[in-house]
């Protein structure tokens, strides 16, 4: 009878002890389990060998109940709680059968199977409801497992949410810079058929004057010649002043009839549409000419600027293939914010300062290499990376679009497979750097 | 030699006659002036044997330069009068058209006395 509690006892010890193995519970564990399996081997035989069957039952029963409430106050035998209470059965069929024997040992031997069940029963119930406890565990740790997955699923597809939800924002940022530049395309090239259309219908008249003044001067000089060497002496002296003012006169309607011409038929070749075709370009012209557009552009503005023009082309420089009007457009843009640029700092400091924008060109590498400087007032580092951004501008409200550089950058990068660089000192000068392949 | 010049611009008449005022005076040249081209084909149809040289402006209402010009080549072929146009500065695609046209040869605005008179004078020679 005593034999099934000491069973009972070294098996759970064994089972603590094998669980525990590989865990880090083992170190600390493993000695004091080994040594209480061998004092409840040793205590099994002690009691068999040296004291009669009445003492053995509360010996057992005592040994597993002191073991049980051992376990039970350890933190670390927690888990096995289930396990531990399903041998309480035992011990109370132990000790209680070991009372029965002392008090009615009659009663007892009458009824000895029935106690032998009882103890045996207990024993088995310890196996069953651990197997059952064991069962329930698997089911929770599969419940548990599912629960997981689910988790990552959820995070997974939340994150492929956020991400696409991201790309949808940059979508949309990109449409709405697009949207602007073709705005900002369609006023200019609205604009452009405008200039072209006024040059036009301005060209026909001045024509007409630059004739006729022209033919006015042919006419006098036949005058002169002619009818006048008719006139006396006297009179002769009074008709060559006036005629001689008429010529001056003329001249000067000529003169400024050709300079007008002149600027219409600069309109005219900058109003011509982009046909958006790379065509053979000498890049060194083209720099030269928007350096100038861009400098009478601002004096235009601004009588009182001034600023010294610095061209440094590479003689060697190849006709290349680029999209001329595009090009132009991009040396407009950063020939415009160096003279902003200059004439900020012009303003700021006055006195000595002298304000120069310097282009220069020069074969690199197999490719051409453009540089536009200016010593005005430099880009501060912080905002370096955000200038190329769309909508990005240091000027007042109303003074700048933002789409200058950002315009720039798609046709160098994206419509000339180039780059563009920045330099620039805070205070001292910005220099921009492009690149073109030959 | 009879010159017809074809121009919707009244003014051009004046300039003509002052700018070759000393040619005419010679009688080396002779001025007629049409306003338009449906107006450029009556004079035609009327006097067509005396003009030697036509002189047209592409841009006018009605009837344009390059169409008088097809009516001129395909109307008028014994003998063909010399047809030149003048094309506006830069207008690539009326100068293609009026060479298709069979034009002889072409001037453009604004126009240059003495280009013209350079080539006036080498018909001249060359008739």
């Amino acid at each position: 009878m005593y034999f099934f509690p000491f069973l009972a006892a070294y098996l759970l010890i064994r089972r603590i002890q094998k669980a525990f193995k590989n865990t880090p519970l083992y170190p600390k564990w493993n000695r004091l389990l080994s040594a209480s399996g061998l004092a409840v081997l040793a205590l099994f035989i002690v009691s068999g060998l040296y004291f009669n069957h009445k003492v053995n039952g509360f010996i057992a029963g005592f040994t597993l109940l002191g073991i049980l409430f051992y376990a039970n106050k350890e933190d670390d035998l927690k888990m096995y709680k289930p396990l531990l209470k399903a041998h309480f059965p035992l011990v109370v069929a132990v000790l209680l059968s070991s009372v029965v024997l002392i008090i009615a040992p009659d009663f007892y031997s009458q009824w000895d199977n029935y106690f032998g069940f009882a103890v045996f029963g207990s024993f088995i119930w310890i196996y069953a409801r651990w197997a059952n406890t064991k069962k329930q565990q698997q089911e929770l740790k599969i419940v548990a497992d599912q629960k997981d997955e689910l988790e990552i699923m959820v995070t997974e597809r939340t994150a492929e949410i956020n991400r696409q939800k991201e790309e949808l924002q940059d979508t949309i940022k990109e449409l709405r810079a697009t949207q602007v530049q073709l705005i900002q395309q369609e006023k200019l090239a609205s604009l452009g058929e405008l200039t072209a259309g006024i040059a036009h219908e301005i060209q026909n008249p001045l024509n007409f004057v630059n004739n006729f003044s022209e033919v006015s001067t042919e006419l006098l000089d036949e005058l002169k010649t002619g009818p006048l060497e008719k006139l006396p002496e006297a009179e002769k002296e009074y008709a060559t002043e006036i005629i001689q003012d008429l010529t001056v006169n003329l001249e000067k309607i000529t003169h400024h009839g050709k300079r007008a011409d002149s600027i219409v038929k600069a309109m005219l070749q900058h109003s011509r549409t982009s046909t958006g075709q790379k065509e053979p370009t000498d890049i060194n012209a083209l720099a030269d000419e928007y350096l100038r557009l861009s400098y009478h552009g601002c004096r235009a503005k601004d009588k009182s600027f001034n600023a010294q023009l610095v061209t440094n082309f590479d003689p060697t420089t190849p006709i290349l293939k680029v999209v001329p009007q595009d090009i132009g457009r991009v040396f407009l843009n950063l020939f415009n914010n160096a003279f902003y640029s200059v004439s900020e700092k012009k303003k700021e400091l006055n006195g000595s300062y002298e304000p120069a924008v310097e282009v220069s060109t020069i074969l690199l590498n197999g490719s051409l290499e453009i540089r536009v400087k200016d010593n005005g007032t430099g880009i501060p580092e912080h905002i370096r990376d955000k200038i190329m951004q769309p909508f990005f501008t240091t000027k007042p409200t109303g003074a700048g679009t933002g789409l200058g550089l950002s315009l720039s950058y798609d046709i160098i990068v994206k419509g000339h497979e180039g780059k563009i660089d920045i330099k620039s000192n805070e205070g001292e000068f910005t220099e921009f750097i492009i690149c073109i392949p030959v | 030699m009879k010159i017809l010049v074809v121009d919707d611009e009244a003014d051009v008449q004046p300039l003509f006659l002052q700018r070759f005022r000393k040619e005419i005076r010679n009688h080396e040249v002779e001025f007629d002036f049409a306003l338009s081209g449906e107006e450029a084909l009556d004079y035609l149809e009327k006097k067509h044997s005396e003009v030697v040289l036509i002189l047209s402006d592409i841009n006018m209402p009605g009837m344009s330069g390059i169409e008088l010009l097809s009516h001129i080549r395909h109307e008028y072929d014994m003998p063909p009068p010399v047809v030149m146009m003048i094309t506006a500065y830069g207008d690539e695609e009326n100068h293609r058209q009026a060479m298709q046209n069979g034009a002889d040869d072409f001037l453009t605005k604004p126009l240059d006395f003495n280009i013209l008179k350079e080539k006036l004078k080498t018909f001249v020679h060359n008739g």
